[in-house]
């Protein structure tokens, strides 16, 4: 389904109003919810959700729902599959007449890193090599948030979790380009704490039928032990730092949308987070922060 | 009814158990077919894309990456409001058996067709039932087929038990790989406007994704009393689907003459003895039971059709008038033995008079069950009504086969492990 959509050009055509209803059981200050309540405004009350198992698992807790539209919740490995069911049953239920065209709706894939880079990257790559007209959030909090902060494959490198006391050994997998080399009409990467930027992006995705993509980093206070407050805070540095870069891919090219001129150090990110305090205390890790400096460093060197 | 229910030459074809149950897909006008290929199931999703491709058939058909996938997709769209099928065999079912649990906690109607096969390890194409039997506690309802033309006519009665209002379960349509799978056996494929009369089309006011009434589907409960209360639900509605079922049945009987109950009894009316199977290997008993009757044993066969919900009245009924049962499981619950046993011992407890139960464990990865093995069931069954006490429970093995894989072990250049004193 595409539709014109007109991209709002600066914060006063974000709506004042949320589609999503407060009130609902993530964690204060979550970045996962900041980023949803952007994207679902966007993209109009006119979708379903289909979700995996994960944080957002408890949005729609019985009876509750602070979404006034369809949710539908599958399992951990499958939510793209129950996109692909919907879609597919939407368009097949019109073509024959048996719906009016007015019951379409947007099929939107909710997920968290752990499901998107794990068991549910086959039920995705599917979806994309059909080219299933479909949207997906990850909301990358970079750790199997909903059970304590386990690492995924998504945990970035030196990040304490509950399964990696003394800072995971690997790093965070490029799930951009791993969605990218399937070549989808839209993917992008979000961030809460630029919600222009969000609006921008979903607006854009709005115009272009088929598998339209994004990763939002969502700042975890929980998981990555800050302040509640600090959320917004937090995800300007990471963009600030080069951390998290904002980016689109479309029609084969990588653009990015938001390029930080004078790039902060990591540290100002790093150390403002429990999860990498045993790189600050009760000595600097020198040799530790220099790597992750200059992994950033080397990938802002080819970022087109 | 006899296994082959007199047909109209005109509408009879020769199908495989595949082909028959495309066709069921087909005379049900269904919207959506997610696939995914296994053997011996493959053929139905052919038969189906080829249909669809030429547009004899309405119908979508999206090939998924995983049967995990498919059965997910085909839960969505049911949920949409589409009629769906799928497809699946063996390792496929156990791949999406969580997500088995799930539809029928959606309480989605759409039917399953599952080409029994035997489970890994060791790797096998061939049939028995221990993968239906492991979604045996899902909540899907569960139709056991014996010849081509039930897989049919099982399929548009599947339909009708799936998508009534007392009941929203979805089901799943069994058949054996190869025996049935594979043989082309004489199927009368009912005219189309039979089969809107006796399944009426998807009521769409049910689905529970749509713009205009948006809804929260599967979503989370807080605390054992709300997930017990969604639980007994599916509970509730698959014991009000026996009854749906018997309706269902008649109202086909009706239309075509071909009248399938719950239980298939075949020459039970005056039956001292009975075996007790389904699926394909129950046709071998109805042979055997014909053999065994012209040596002047009252010896019948007390055939399931429905697995879940399970026809406990209809068991009762017909069991409680013979001596002795020869239970013959084409699955094997480790620690345990034949699943069937089980579940027809638990039937028959609280009888006052109870026939004898002997349980055979046979007919593993497609291995067969002859006659004479048969045979001898129902004499030990004899035996053992007549000195009061049921033999171990067997597992059927020829002495021939045993030298057979000592042949092959030596070929294997394996050591001989110790044997095993049975």
């Amino acid at each position: 389904m595409t539709a014109t959509v007109i991209e709002p050009r600066s914060m006063k055509d974000l709506p004042a109003e949320h589609l999503l209803a407060p009130g609902t059981a993530m964690c204060a200050g979550c970045g996962g919810l900041e980023v949803v309540k952007q994207v679902y405004d966007a993209l109009g009350e006119n979708v379903v959700f289909v979700n995996a198992a994960g944080c957002m698992t408890l949005l729609s807790i019985y009876p509750f729902t602070p979404f006034r539209s369809s949710w539908i919740f599958t399992a951990m490995a499958c939510a793209p599959a129950g996109a692909q069911g919907v879609r597919d049953a939407l368009d097949v239920l019109i073509a024959r007449k048996k719906l009016p065209e007015s019951e379409d709706l947007k099929v939107v894939v909710l997920t968290g890193d752990g499901s998107a880079n794990g068991m549910g990257l086959s039920a995705t790559s599917g979806c994309m090599d059909r080219k299933l007209d479909f949207y997906y959030l990850c909301y990358d909090n970079e750790g199997y948030g909903n059970t304590g902060q386990q690492s995924s494959m998504s945990t970035p490198h030196g990040a304490r979790t509950s399964t990696s006391k003394g800072g995971y050994p690997g790093y965070k997998k490029d799930l951009f380009s791993v969605w990218a080399a399937h070549e989808p009409a839209y993917l992008a990467t979000l961030i809460g704490s630029e919600p222009l930027d969000v609006a921008k992006k979903v607006a854009r995705a709005q115009q272009v039928k088929g598998p339209k993509m994004f990763i939002a980093l969502a700042p975890c206070p929980t998981g990555w032990s800050y302040e509640a407050q600090d959320t917004v805070e937090l995800g300007r540095l990471a963009v600030k730092t080069g951390v998290w870069p904002l980016k689109e891919y479309v029609d084969g090219e990588v653009r990015h949308t938001k390029k930080p001129k004078q790039r902060a150090p990591v540290d100002e990110y790093l150390r403002r987070q429990g999860r990498f305090s045993h790189l600050f205390r009760p000595r600097r890790d020198e040799a530790a922060l220099a790597e992750i400096q200059a992994n950033v460093d080397a990938y802002w060197a080819d970022a087109p | 009814m006899s296994l082959h229910a007199s047909v109209n030459p005109r509408h009879t074809r020769l199908l495989t158990g595949n082909k028959a149950a495309a066709w069921g897909a087909r005379l049900a006008d269904v919207d959506y077919i997610p696939a995914f290929p296994i053997t011996p199931q493959t053929e139905i999703i052919e038969t189906l894309s080829a249909w669809t491709d030429a547009g004899e058939m309405p119908a979508r058909l999206t090939m998924l990456e995983s049967e995990h996938s498919m059965i997910t997709a085909a839960g969505t769209a049911a949920a949409a409001g589409a009629r769906t099928f799928t497809a699946t065999s063996s390792q496929g079912l156990l791949y999406g058996l969580e997500m088995l649990y799930a539809l029928a906690g959606w309480r989605v109607p759409l039917v399953l067709v599952n080409v029994s096969r035997g489970l890994s390890a060791p790797v096998t194409l061939e049939p028995d039932h221990n993968d239906v039997l492991a979604a045996r506690d899902s909540g899907f309802l569960q139709i056991h087929c014996s010849t081509c033309q039930e897989v049919l006519d099982s399929v548009l009665i599947a339909y009708r038990l799936s998508e009534d209002r007392r009941v929203r379960l979805p089901v799943i349509v069994n058949l054996d790989g190869f025996y049935l799978s594979f043989t082309r056996e004489p199927v009368t494929v009912p005219e189309p406007e039979m089969v809107r009369r006796f399944l009426p089309t998807f009521d769409l006011e049910a689905a529970h994704l749509r713009a205009s009434d948006p809804q929260s589907l599967a979503v989370s409960v807080l605390g054992g009393s709300s997930y017990s209360y969604f639980r007994y639900e599916v509970q509730l509605a698959a014991n009000r689907a026996l009854d749906v079922f018997e309706e269902a049945a008649s109202d086909f009987a009706v239309e075509t003459g071909r009248f399938h109950e719950p239980v298939h009894a075949y020459r039970m009316e005056d039956a001292e003895y009975a075996f007790f199977m389904m699926g394909s290997f129950a046709t071998k008993a109805m042979h055997a039971v014909n053999r065994l009757r012209e040596d002047g044993l009252k010896v019948g066969l007390i055939r399931p059709r429905l697995i879940r919900p399970l026809p406990k009245a209809h068991l009762r009924r017909l069991a409680a008038r013979v001596k002795g049962i020869a239970v013959v499981d084409q699955n094997l619950s480790p620690g345990l033995g034949g699943v069937l046993y089980s579940e027809l011992a638990g039937a028959l407890y609280d009888l006052p008079t109870r026939p004898m139960l002997v349980s055979y464990v046979g007919g593993l990865g497609g291995r067969d069950i002859k006659e004479g093995e048969l045979a001898r069931m129902i004499d030990e069954v004899k035996l053992a009504v007549d000195d009061g006490h049921p033999p171990p429970p067997r597992l059927l093995y020829s002495e021939e086969e045993l030298r057979g894989i000592r042949k092959l072990q030596t070929i294997a250049n394996r050591p001989r492990p110790p044997e095993v004193k049975a």
